[in-house]
């Protein structure tokens, strides 16, 4: 009892907010650096350096191999050491300053605006790969950053999806009953008794498997979306059922209002917080769910760059064990569910505790 | 008992209708195994057309899946085209070996979760709460992924575990206390990575379950009445939250499962999550519905057995409102 009640004074109730509003500026910022791209990224997602497959993280210098310190940073450039595997050596007479807002490959912003200025870069013929390179010896680094435009922003459509099929689905259950009620909710259960990568996987098994790299990602989008959308569809309903009950909807009836405006006005309001904690849950699972699709060969096509696409090669042991940074593309994903999780949980309590 | 049969009848209906669903998607699929094979110069058009005659695949919809109910009926799954065996056959073999790894793993983290849950409920807020807390999160925030691809690196670094598969190759040469433990050693990894992925959602529920429970008014007269607080613990808070932790558990075999396919693809551990993989690959229906049918009634004799133990446990669930 007592810590219900303090969970619920004013200056809780002040921290929760801020809260709230930390996590959302974190991912508000992270998708507009997804959105700016290209300008982050030093390179071209799909620019090969075949001369330079795996390279190791390049490592940023200050102080010069006579022990002088510079107040520019820089690189040196990279020799292929003999021997099967892939190492480099820095040649230290090498030298590539790095340097801020320089002009580089074109790329455009969102499509429509052209651009060929990169937050930064190193004087040619030097290269700086961030976070290493893969077998082609693309920029990790770059990779990811447009690798974040598909994989964040899957998740998002798809949740929309989901919550707009589960609202309408939901609200109809919960408002007309009867035998609407029981149709919706039985073919909800239909899709509450597969496990869901398993469901997502025999649908994935009825679509076509090579396609285009745009038609990958409407399709994934449908398939995560419309996969998920019996749970939210339960919620609604049922806080529309409750909601029906009460004395506001009951006396906008007796005044003459209709089915239509009732369930606009009165009943579809409530049923917000739900839909905004449900997408605070579902927006990370289906992010997981892109990237083990992708990872599997079954979801975004090479040579377009997605977190799971990239990250797939590590299922050959010998990529796993001997390049690290080919994991980056899974480790940005742990700061990503952690915010996510906190946002859930920060939804979640007031409602709960106020109930 | 009425209630039972109730519920076994809804299962019923239930599996019903999954197979019909995933019937009628996977044959609304472009294309199936045998079309695939006209892209091979190698197979003539009559031999595809005498193919399809002979699967029946040149059939009306309705009319497949009634003979497919049948011979489901008669416990044939039906026929895998790539693997040239039938699912039953097929499924089987795999089905297994993945019930073995998810229970494993699904013992393995409620041994963990039980102590751990009750222990942070019982010193709430203090500092092992707090790691605690700090853990689950982390381990939430950790893709399905990563865990299985960490515990490898650690295999193929320490060179102490056999990395894929589940026995070696002399397996069948091995004496019995040397099959165990190449089981054992084979299985140990991928058993901690698929525990290690449900661990912190059981943590998080069991802490919340015993905190509502200590929170009921019965507990607070337990305590006025000055019984130990250990004796709370064990005897009352326990049981109070019983009811919402045995619901987790039938459901939490859903994403076991899920997270199982997952773990056994990236550990080549020879369940069920290659082969569906394979044969969404090879456009093998049969062999995906085949999988689904059984992760579907593995789930449901989950949420089945989770209410007949409530039933057992929790009076209040006899009294029907």
């Amino acid at each position: 009892m007592r810590h219900i009640d303090r969970q619920l004074d004013a200056p809780y109730l002040m921290r929760h907010k801020r809260t709230i509003r930390w996590l959302v500026g974190f991912l508000l910022l992270l998708h507009l650096a997804a959105l700016l791209a290209g300008f982050l990224a030093p390179y071209s997602p799909t620019a090969q350096n075949r001369e330079f497959p795996y390279a190791a993280p390049t490592r940023i210098h200050f102080v010069d191999a006579s022990g002088h310190f510079h107040l520019r940073p820089f690189v040196y450039g990279m020799e292929q050491s003999s021997g099967d595997r892939q190492i480099y050596t820095a040649d230290s007479a090498n030298v590539h300053s790095l340097r801020f807002l320089v002009r580089g490959e074109g790329y455009s912003l969102a499509g429509w605006w052209k651009s060929n200025l990169h937050l930064f870069g190193v004087d040619a013929p030097g290269k700086v790969f961030l976070l290493g390179t893969d077998a082609y010896g693309r920029d990790q680094f770059s990779r990811l950053w447009f690798g974040s435009q598909i994989s964040l922003v899957t998740p998002l459509v798809a949740t929309v999806i989901s919550l707009g099929m589960g609202v309408t689905l939901g609200a109809m259950a919960g408002f007309w009953g009867g035998w609407v009620d029981e149709v919706i909710m039985r073919i909800a259960e239909l899709f509450l008794a597969i496990p869901w990568l398993y469901l997502l996987f025999a649908v994935r098994a009825a679509l076509p498997l090579s396609i285009s790299p745009v038609g990958a990602f409407l399709l994934l989008v449908t398939l995560i979306g419309t996969v998920g959308w019996a749970r939210p569809a339960r919620l609604i309903r049922s806080v529309v059922l409750t909601t029906r009950q009460q004395d506001f909807v009951l006396s906008a009836r007796a005044a003459g209002a209709s089915s239509g405006s009732i369930l606009r006005q009165h009943i579809l309001p409530q049923t917000w917080g739900v839909v905004v904690t449900q997408a605070a849950i579902l927006i990370p699972q289906y992010l997981l769910a892109e990237v083990t699709l992708s990872f599997l060969g079954i979801g975004v096509p090479e040579p377009t760059p997605s977190w799971g696409n990239m990250a797939g090669s590590v299922q050959q042991y010998s990529i796993l064990t001997s390049y690290w940074w080919m994991l980056a593309p899974v480790m940005v994903i742990i700061p990503v569910m952690y915010v996510y999780d906190r946002l859930a949980a920060a939804l979640h309590e007031p409602v709960k505790s106020s109930a | 008992m009425a209630y039972l049969v109730r519920r076994l009848l809804h299962t019923l209906f239930l599996l019903m209708g999954v197979s019909m669903l995933s019937f009628l998607f996977l044959q609304l699929a472009p294309g199936d195994y045998v079309s695939e094979m006209l892209l091979n110069p190698q197979v003539s058009p009559q031999t595809i057309a005498a193919m399809r005659t002979q699967y029946g695949l040149d059939r009306p919809l309705p009319v497949r899946y009634f003979d497919w109910v049948k011979a489901v009926a008669h416990g044939d799954l039906g026929y895998s085209f790539a693997y040239n065996l039938p699912v039953a056959s097929l499924l089987g073999a795999r089905a297994r070996n993945t019930l073995f790894l998810t229970i494993s793993a699904a013992v393995l983290a409620w041994l963990l979760a039980l102590p751990l849950g009750v222990l942070a409920a019982e010193q709430r807020g203090g500092w092992y709460d707090w790691v605690l807390g700090m853990g689950t999160s982390t381990l939430l925030s950790t893709p399905d992924l990563l865990l299985p691809l960490v515990l490898l690196i650690f295999a193929v670094r320490s060179g102490r575990f056999p990395v894929g598969g589940m026995t070696s190759l002399d397996y069948s040469d091995l004496s019995a206390a040397g099959k165990l433990h190449d089981l054992v050693s084979h299985a140990a990894l991928p058993v901690i990575a698929l525990a290690l992925t449900t661990l912190p959602v059981l943590v998080r529920h069991v802490r919340a379950s015993v905190l509502d429970a200590m929170a009921t008014p019965s507990l607070l007269t337990a305590r006025a009445y000055g019984i130990r607080k250990n004796g709370i613990l064990l005897r009352h808070t326990l049981r109070l939250a019983a009811n919402p932790i045995i619901t987790l558990g039938g459901l939490s075999i859903a994403t076991l499962l899920s997270s199982s396919l997952l773990v056994e693809v990236i550990m080549s551990w020879p369940g069920l999550g290659p082969m569906l993989l394979e044969a969404i690959l090879g456009r093998d229906f049969y062999v995906v519905i085949g999988a689904v049918m059984f992760s579907t009634v593995l789930l449901t004799l989950g949420n089945l057995t989770a209410d007949a133990l409530l039933y057992v446990v929790d009076p209040r669930t006899r009294v029907r409102p």
